[in-house]
């Protein structure tokens, strides 16, 4: 075991990423994330990493995709104003396939919204945001600890498909201290290996030695029966992704349970909470908490619809984002409830119980 | 037998896909047999823009980025930082970089990045068919201004060098032309001293080619020489901005 440390979310997720090996980060200082552009500029310095505070979001994206196109692990994050800024940064990453991690520590919206916590870009993280046919791969977590651990993760998701990564948090997780547990950094040996692996598509001028290379990081297809078979292409790594990568939480999911809750992030803290008040009245209510939300478990919802099932009940702190990938999943065989909660507010386990009850 | 002329080493057999009469060809050219002369092709690599040098990434024979439309000096800025042993330059069009790309440029010459840009000028949106550009002239007409620029309702033509050479940190900004074969050696000269600050690591080195578009202008090519020479010039001078290398600055 190793030691634990009392953080904010904000701050583990940035020492998280410099231990998976982050040594180049740019971004723009926003609420409710600024602890971790502050973390990062005092412990870029310290590891010999770029820390470089950028004139906007959109040219801190773009130096991603710059970056990134070098074949380094690298990173920005943002919160929900600034993130929409990046879209057309991540609609080129995604379209020249290149690895780059993105954190979004959301508040409340449309527009300048508040700075309070909230779920409401679930569908811009989700499906899309920016221009065109492509998927971030989406990880939420709930905690501080998942917050850390999923640092490491979308890095080697993102090496590994040669995709932006997207860490979807909320402003609650990004300003809460809990205890973390971090994994240890990265040797000199192993980062020179990750740098490795993209030797055959990246620019790495003079990196491998002094041999000629002519490799080109671009998302233009001019041509469009060229295009069409990139964006095909693109779309076959989607569902490889859909097929290996789906991870979600089943918590007391069971063949007895009378109702079954979804919910991610913050919220679903919450409504585990309600569930244990619920359960040790003698009810048996279980909950799914995805932990991609893209790729998005529609199969663990569609298998936990037992006959005694009465109704899903799902709970974001938005008007009803994911509910709709829910309906897919559950595809009209059970009603599917929800309640929202918005303006940057967070429901009670008190509220949430007495909606699963009022629906019972 | 002597080689008298020949391709640069630095370009790609590929044929260009620009206009007759266009000097992207020749901007390009005068890049990459600078590159060639310093060696550098090994360790140089390029950001093309969005606009007709979109396929400027075809064109030169090393590892090259395209950038979104006015993006490049920020992608080159995380390529410079990502790996500051690698030469970087960004090739841009006037509405690349003097309209949309106005921050990206702005603050990568004020952070002083260790990058060459090359800006070329036409006073006009080539690749898009014509359309009016931050540097289009007063009462020039273009299909977006079409009686003419009014620089009342629109602005004036912006004078990027000028406009650069009030910030601390550029290491050399010069504004050549492309206009005649005299025109074209002096060019080369400032690309080859951009490029030379480059390899040594100086600082953030601005050369402007004043250009033409006899496509969008609407004239034959020499003729558009002839109109930018007359026109262009007196709004955008030929001018040596700064050097600092030729000032003895620390280096």
């Amino acid at each position: 075991m190793g030691e634990k440390i009392l953080m904010k979310g904000n701050e583990a997720v940035a020492e998280a990423a410099i231990r998976a090996g982050c040594r180049l980060y740019f971004a723009y200082p926003i609420t409710p994330q600024s602890e971790l552009i502050e973390y990062m500029a005092k412990m870029m310095p310290k590891v010999k990493g770029t820390f470089l505070q950028a004139e906007s979001e959109v040219a801190a994206a773009n130096m991603v995709y710059g970056a990134a196109g070098c074949g380094k692990r690298v990173m920005t994050s943002s919160s929900s104003p600034g993130v929409s800024l990046k879209m057309e940064a991540i609609s080129y990453i995604a379209g020249a396939n290149l690895p780059a991690v993105i954190v979004n520590v959301q508040r409340g919206g449309p527009g300048l919204g508040d700075i309070q916590p909230a779920q409401g870009d679930y569908f811009q993280a989700t499906k899309g945001g920016g221009h065109g046919d492509y998927h971030c791969i989406v990880l939420a977590p709930s905690s501080v600890q998942e917050f850390a651990d999923m640092a490491s993760d979308a890095f080697d998701l993102a090496d590994k498909y040669r995709n932006p990564v997207m860490i979807l948090a909320d402003g609650l997780l990004g300003q809460m201290m809990e205890p973390v547990e971090f994994k240890p950094y990265k040797t000199e040996e192993e980062m020179v290996e990750l740098s490795k692996q993209h030797f055959d598509w990246c620019i790495h001028q003079n990196e491998d030695g002094p041999g000629h290379h002519h490799n080109e990081i671009n998302s233009l297809e001019i041509d469009p029966n060229v295009l069409e078979k990139h964006v095909l292409e693109l779309d076959k790594k989607y569902k490889t992704i859909e097929a290996n990568e789906i991870k979600y939480e089943e918590y007391n999911i069971n063949e007895d349970n009378e109702v079954v809750c979804v919910a991610f992030g913050t919220a679903a803290r919450i409504v585990k909470s309600a569930i244990d008040d619920l359960n040790a009245q003698g009810k048996n209510i279980g909950l799914i908490r995805p932990i991609t939300v893209w790729p998005y478990p529609y199969d663990a919802i569609s298998k936990a619809l037992n006959k005694k099932v009465k109704c899903i009940n799902v709970f974001e702190l938005n008007l009803g984002q994911m509910v709709e990938d829910v309906r897919l999943a559950v595809n009209g065989k059970v009603p599917v409830h929800f309640m929202g909660k918005v303006g940057g507010l967070v429901f009670t386990p008190e509220e949430v119980a007495a909606d699963i009850m009022k629906n019972l | 037998m002597q080689t008298i002329a020949k391709r640069p080493e630095s370009l790609t057999d590929l044929q260009f896909t620009y206009c007759p009469g266009c000097l992207h060809g020749v901007a390009h050219r005068l890049i990459a047999e600078a590159v060639d002369e310093l060696g550098l092709k090994n360790q140089m690599t390029g950001v093309a823009p969005v606009g007709c040098s979109v396929f400027a990434y075809k064109f030169f024979d090393f590892d090259m980025a395209q950038a979104a439309h006015g993006r490049a000096p920020a992608v080159a800025t995380g390529m410079k930082r990502a790996r500051p042993d690698m030469n970087v330059f960004t090739y841009q069009g006037d509405g690349d970089l003097a309209a949309i790309g106005t921050a990206e440029i702005v603050h990568a010459a004020n952070r002083g990045e260790h990058i060459s840009v090359f800006f070329v000028n036409n006073a006009i949106y080539g690749m898009t068919g014509g359309q009016m550009a931050p540097t289009t002239l007063k009462n020039m007409k273009t299909t977006t201004s079409p009686y003419g620029r009014d620089v009342d309702d629109i602005g004036s033509p912006i004078r990027v060098c000028e406009l650069l050479n009030t910030l601390d940190a550029p290491y050399y900004i010069e504004r050549v032309s492309l206009l005649s074969p005299a025109d074209i050696i002096k060019a080369k000269k400032a690309v080859l001293k951009a490029l030379t600050y480059n390899k040594e690591g100086r600082g953030f080195t601005f050369i402007e080619f004043v250009s033409t578009c006899p496509t969008n202008w609407g004239v034959d090519p020499v003729k558009a020489l002839v109109w930018a020479k007359e026109n262009m010039i007196p709004v955008f001078p030929i001018n040596n901005f700064r050097d600092k290398g030729n000032e003895g600055v620390a280096q």
